[in-house]
């Protein structure tokens, strides 16, 4: 265990969890709404194409996440036009944005492997950045680390304390309810999508542009997957999505740190440990039925039509 | 304004005509596509749909690979599709279809030199119970803890994906390749080969398997009282609990025939066309057959031809990369667009169109 410094473990954690936590709020809102999204994947590795390519071309990250963001929502849209508009099955429609976000990322991609992206700068907190553990723990991170913990804070808000964050839930409840109290069910829902998609979108750009920084296909590497499975973890509720994602990415980084340390436990056991981790804790959430009856929203997955 | 109304029961019509008239918007879309990219769009789709099959000089060599390639994705998808019918959702195939490869040819390889008749059989059975033990974990974790099963399934995929690489550089590699990752190549053991069974035609015997699949399921669906539960449970979930059907039966029933399928078809890739474990042996059979389910309206017959059709965007595709410079990823991309407009036209086979505006009830 020697070699493994605690202070840059705790450091990278951040790094780690942020494009999950940006996904994995973004599905939230979209769940909340009552409709269920598995095409994260794909919207990430979208993201992370698009906004590879934009900062590559223009030299700014911000704006390269800016199109990361209208990338992921560009692919969302097509989501909602098909679960919403065309009332196509909400399962096989994400699968279907998954595949084809993979395809097509790779083949926006071609022109861009081994290039390095124009680096993503660390905010200044001038002398602050020098207190010890907390310092190089939290505060020496870019502007987007920061962003991602906001925006939980301003998801839990809106729900919590807003009148459209309580229109937003009543949809996710019981659509027909909502839809007789006068609520635009259809265009509530897109507009949850979107954010969904712009938020995906986001998360895979901080994989190409920060975490790792190049583009690979394929890169994102199950990472939606497991942002959909922390929402189940986080049981809807934006804080405890956040611990889950802070605690995913510390296996994860612990896991890469144990790798190079060359502990004596085989590499691929590591590799596979944050899956497995995922699918134990998928295990230990679900298997209290009340619970998750009690929080998962009640019309997820449901298509809804106006029959009056 | 347009309106959708509810039909009463599906349109028959449409429910046949849908999958021909999304392969052909993504031929227009694709074509597009296509000309983003810099290329003839007619050519570029005449390369994939057409010379595969009826060019003079490329068809000898396409031709038989239209059953190699559609041989493993009617396998795994005939099994998705009894899945998919009850709302059972498994989405890790690939990873069933890569264990299933390791299992059979761990057991095949610890065989290794017998020439005895058995050794192929026993690679089978241990292939097919390698992808149902893979399936069994979502299922149990279904049954027992309320996992939800498409996280679960899909997560081992990845799980699969690092046992596969581990297993090639590692427990199945070939102790006298020289070091280079990779297993033996069953091609060249006889005992243990899939080899083309009548030349010219690419029929081996995970082609023969996914023909038997196709009947089998057929047979299920259409005469047997399982096939009719799992029918009503995707149909009406609370009618079929009142009907005396067990669901947690019909989850294990489901993802283990799901599972058993996909991992034969990895055995019989890796004994066949693949010829080895290799580090980059899952080529998302896995994950295209579930665009092969749903494009054949989770019918058995219907899967037998979306399974020929989705071969031969692979031939196609390959054939395009190659005579074109169409980027294979472009392939892929087409095969996800395919499902779109499907999911998009099915809009028509379960709502009817209203043109004008709403009457007062």
């Amino acid at each position: 265990m020697a070699g493994i410094s605690i202070e840059l473990l705790l450091a990278s954690l951040m790094v780690a969890a942020t494009p999950i936590l940006f996904a994995a709020i973004g599905e939230m809102v979209v769940e909340k709404s009552g409709v269920l999204n598995l095409g994260v994947e794909g919207m990430m590795i979208t993201g992370a194409i698009c906004g590879f390519a934009v900062a590559v071309e223009t030299g700014s990250p911000a704006l390269g996440f800016a199109g990361a963001a209208l990338g992921g929502a560009g692919l969302s849209l097509v989501f909602a036009l098909l679960t919403q508009v065309l009332l196509s099955n909400q399962v096989a429609t994400g699968l279907a944005l998954t595949l084809f976000g993979l395809g097509f990322s790779a083949l926006i991609g071609q022109g861009y492997v081994g290039i390095k992206p124009p680096p993503t700068g660390s905010l200044d907190f001038g002398p602050l950045s020098d207190i010890p553990l907390i310092g190089p723990v939290l505060l020496r991170h870019d502007l987007l680390v920061y962003v991602a913990i906001a925006l939980t804070a301003a998801v839990w808000a809106f729900l919590r304390y807003t009148r459209a964050g309580l229109i937003l839930r009543a949809v996710g409840e019981s659509h027909d309810s909502a839809h007789a109290l006068g609520y635009k069910v259809v265009r509530i829902r897109v507009l949850a999508i979107v954010f969904g998609g712009a938020m995906a979108g986001l998360g895979g750009a901080y994989v190409s542009l920060v975490r790792v920084p190049q583009w690979t296909e394929g890169m994102t590497a199950g990472a939606g997957w497991i942002a959909l499975a922390l929402v189940v973890f986080g049981a809807w509720r934006p804080w405890r999505v956040l611990l889950g994602a802070y605690l995913f990415g510390g296996i994860t980084v612990l896991q890469l740190n144990l790798q190079a340390a060359g502990v004596r436990v085989p590499v691929e056991l590591l590799s596979i440990s944050p899956y497995l981790i995922t699918i134990l804790v998928l295990v230990v959430m679900s298997s209290d039925r009340r619970r998750v009856a009690l929080n998962a929203p009640a019309a997820l997955g449901r298509v809804f039509h106006a029959s009056s | 304004m347009i309106r959708l109304e509810k039909r009463p029961t599906p349109s028959q019509a449409w429910t046949v005509l849908t999958p021909p008239v999304a392969v052909l918007a993504t031929m227009v879309a694709g074509g597009l596509m296509f000309a983003a990219l810099g290329k003839d769009p007619f050519e570029a789709i005449r390369t994939i749909f057409y010379d595969p099959l009826f060019n003079d000089q490329f068809a000898a060599y396409s031709r038989p690979q239209l059953l190699v390639k559609a041989g493993p994705l009617i396998l795994i998808a005939i099994g998705l599709s009894l899945g998919f019918r009850a709302g059972v959702w498994n989405i890790g195939a690939e990873g069933q279809y890569i264990v299933g490869a390791l299992c059979g040819a761990g057991v095949g390889l610890a065989m290794y030199p017998s020439g005895s008749v058995l050794v192929f059989p026993a690679m089978v059975m241990a292939g097919a119970l390698g992808g149902w033990a893979w399936a069994m974990i979502p299922a149990i974790l279904k049954t027992r803890f309320n996992t939800n099963e498409i996280l679960v399934s899909l997560l081992l995929v990845y799980v699969a994906e690092q046992l596969l690489a581990s297993a090639a550089l590692g427990l199945l590699r070939n102790p006298e390749g020289g070091g280079f990752p990779g297993s033996r190549n069953f091609q060249q053991w006889p005992a243990a080969a899939n080899p083309e069974l009548i030349t010219g035609t690419g029929m081996h015997w995970g082609v023969v398997a996914a023909f038997v699949a196709v009947i089998g399921a057929y047979a299920l669906l259409s005469r047997h009282l399982l096939g009719f539960q799992i029918r009503l449970t995707g149909a009406a979930p609370r009618a079929a609990r009142f009907a005396g059907v067990n669901p947690t039966r019909l989850v294990v029933i489901c993802l283990g025939l799901s599972g058993l399928l996909a991992g034969m078809a990895g055995l019989f890739e890796v004994t066949g066309p693949a010829g080895q474990i290799s580090i980059d042996f899952g080529s998302g059979y896995g994950f295209t057959a579930i665009i092969v389910a749903f494009l054949g309206r989770l019918h058995p017959v219907g899967i037998l031809l979306a399974g020929l059709l989705m071969a031969l965007t692979y031939i196609g595709g390959e054939l395009a990369q190659f005579m074109l410079g169409v980027p294979a990823a472009a392939i892929q991309a087409f095969q996800g667009m395919l499902l779109f407009f499907l999911l998009a036209v099915d809009v028509l086979s379960n709502y009817r169109l209203r043109f004008g505006t709403r009457e007062v009830a």
